[in-house]
């Protein structure tokens, strides 16, 4: 419609000008471009082909070795009980992370859609930590979970003896993922409630005169018709997952053992305390497929769940 | 059952008064008497839910005001019961935290400034402007959102180390705003540009503005929402850094803040809480002023423009 108001008028003047807007916008849609295409290549895709280039190597800074070793890292990784390590303890933090994050998100978002006095207040506070820096939120909580710290100097003003939280080998992985949850949760619940705010009220208002109860219409009506963003929401949240380091370097420094050695506390270990280079190119490329795919599920996912997304 | 669902709205809208003695008109006020237990019941949830959220600033506020017998001292103590600023004049003695300071907020602008302008253009020409290869390039630039920081930290540090640059700002600068971390903000503002109506770009045609003109005088500032998101993100994004500073700096003058919080340690590598704690309590707390006074752009424009695009 508004292409046809605009029609009679305009084709002589476009005509006439084509030529000279095509070559115009050639120029400006590549000089707009050049700056990220340039960042692209040499920071990204230059630095991906390297890595795998580089994993293909025997390369020690120390020993200034550089040999061609074909699939010798690869297969080292695969005998690596270390490496075993680090992927079981990101499968463990990312597998701990998502179901708490998500359930707690959906909760939160779920109680603050319920237009409550304070609302704008509750959702502040949980939005809060999002903006806090990572570092400062995991050293508070540090201190929070020292042995002699503040949670269990709470405790034991109830009669309990608390653990060394982040010293023994399951409390360590699950103070990071508890510190973890609480840093970040606010912002998808934000995503769930821009979700549920699109739930068409006359649908949930159905439901009830069907005689359901809130608690069945919430899992028969709202849940299906949000579950695209509840998938795209635990997508997004495991990829962040696999990438955690900070909260690592800063709370547990990977231990008890090697309980929280995270993949990229590992690849990190890997390159820049023992300069095994390539072996840690290596693991960055293992984390490399691995986020790929979850990403490209992802866009699959979200093509096919688009007419459900609200 | 399927009758029900095609009756609720027709009463709800029309049968309202006429219908004596149906559900239909009363639902709103009767829900909401009914449920008021529950209410609040959620309401006490929350409260008991924002604990987590809330008390960890409390303590470290406080923390940062007792003095080191005080501060792990059990029964804990909600209150400083005397407080002293001691742990706020060490902070600045131990290390050069004004100039770290400086660091953090400088680098942090500078990379919101240069990707609010890299991922504009970019955004803008993918999205409105047809020139031959777009596509392509798009896909190419898209890849970044495939890979993880942590992925190529090796190369980059091999790059940047034969730049010459570690141990400089450069690569914290340079990087962000052309490379990977730019590409979402590139991806949030094209989703934007391709909401413009096309109408308007050929009226400015009209007008004899050229291609930049438009750019410059009619879509960048009509994309103020996505510019905003960026913009909060990207500032964030940067003041948090910890995996390329650890890696890129060396000297304590060049670190950014959540490096330097990390090195607030005695003679033996513990932590001097007190201390540790003064310096976040000065790291955390601007931002989380700015935060609270403009709580409903942040939270609505990230959660609008920023992620779910």
């Amino acid at each position: 419609m508004a292409t046809a108001t605009l029609g009679p008028p305009g084709p002589p003047t476009r005509t006439r000008r084509r030529g000279l807007n095509r070559r115009e916008d050639t120029l400006t849609g590549f000089a707009f471009v050049l700056p990220q295409l340039v960042g692209s290549l040499l920071f990204v895709i230059g630095p991906l082909v390297a890595v795998v280039w580089y994993s293909l190597h025997d390369w020690n800074v120390l020993a200034n070795s550089f040999t061609y070793s074909g699939t010798d890292n690869y297969e080292r990784l695969a005998s690596d009980p270390g490496f075993h390590d680090a992927l079981r303890a990101s499968g463990i933090f990312s597998a701990g992370l998502v179901l708490l994050n998500v359930s707690l998100a959906l909760a939160l978002a779920v109680m603050l859609n319920q237009r409550l006095p304070g609302t704008a207040t509750f959702r502040a506070f949980f939005f809060s930590p999002v903006v806090v820096s990572l570092v400062a939120w995991t050293i508070v909580w540090g201190f929070l979970l020292q042995a002699d710290g503040g949670i269990n100097g709470f405790l034991s003003q109830l009669g309990v003896d608390g653990p060394n939280w982040l010293r023994e080998g399951p409390t360590a992985m699950l103070s990071v993922i508890v510190v973890q949850v609480f840093k970040n949760v606010g912002l998808n619940m934000v995503l769930f409630l821009a979700a549920l705010q699109g739930v068409p009220k006359e649908v949930r208002e159905a439901a009830t005169m069907d005689g359901a109860s809130p608690w069945r219409s919430f899992w028969s009506v709202t849940v299906p018709l949000i579950s695209g963003t509840i998938l795209l929401v635990s997508i997004l949240t495991v990829v962040g997952s696999l990438q955690v380091f900070a909260q690592i370097a800063v709370l547990t420094q990977g231990g008890p053992g090697t309980s929280t050695t995270v993949i990229v506390y590992y690849l990190y270990q890997q390159a820049f305390q023992f300069q095994e280079f390539g072996y840690a190119s290596a693991v960055s490329v293992v984390l490399f497929v691995i986020v790929a795919i979850l990403t490209f599920v992802q866009w699959q996912t979200r093509r096919r769940w688009v007419f459900h997304e609200v | 059952m399927r009758s029900d669902v095609v009756d609720a709205p027709v009463s709800a809208t029309a049968g309202g008064p006429g219908v004596p003695g149906s559900a239909a008109p009363e639902p709103p006020p009767r829900r909401r008497r009914r449920v008021r237990p529950a209410m609040v019941a959620i309401f006490l949830l929350l409260c008991v839910l924002a604990v987590p959220f809330v008390f960890p600033t409390w303590w470290m506020v406080t923390a940062s005001f007792k003095p080191m017998s005080e501060i792990l001292r059990i029964p804990p103590t909600l209150w400083p019961s005397s407080p002293t600023t001691e742990a706020y004049g060490q902070v600045f003695d131990l290390q050069p935290f004004a100039q770290q300071y400086w660091n953090s907020m400088y680098i942090a602008a500078l990379v919101t400034v240069g990707t609010i302008a890299v991922s504009s253009m970019a955004g803008y020409a993918f999205a409105r402007i047809r020139f031959p290869g777009a596509n392509l390039l798009f896909g190419v630039v898209l890849i970044g959102l495939l890979v993880p920081a942590e992925v190529t930290i090796v190369p980059l540090f091999r790059l940047v180390n034969w730049a010459g640059l570690i141990d400089t700002h450069w690569p914290l600068i340079v990087i962000p705003i052309v490379g990977a971390p730019s590409v979402l903000a590139t991806f949030i503002m094209r989703q934007f540009f391709l909401t413009l109506p096309a109408e308007l770009e050929e009226a400015a045609r009209m007008d004899g503005l050229s291609r930049a003109g438009i750019f410059r005088r009619i879509a960048f500032p009509l994309a103020r929402p996505a510019v905003a998101a960026v913009a909060i993100f990207t500032f964030l994004h940067s003041w948090n850094l910890f995996l390329e500073p650890l890696v890129f700096l060396s000297s304590r003058e060049n670190f950014t803040l959540p490096l330097a919080l990390t090195q607030y340690v005695d003679a033996y590598g513990g932590p001097m809480w007190n201390v540790q704690l003064a310096a976040t309590t000065l790291t955390v707390l601007p931002v989380l002023a700015v935060f609270l006074l403009a709580q409903r752009q942040f939270v609505e424009g990230l959660a609008n423009t920023g992620l779910k695009g």
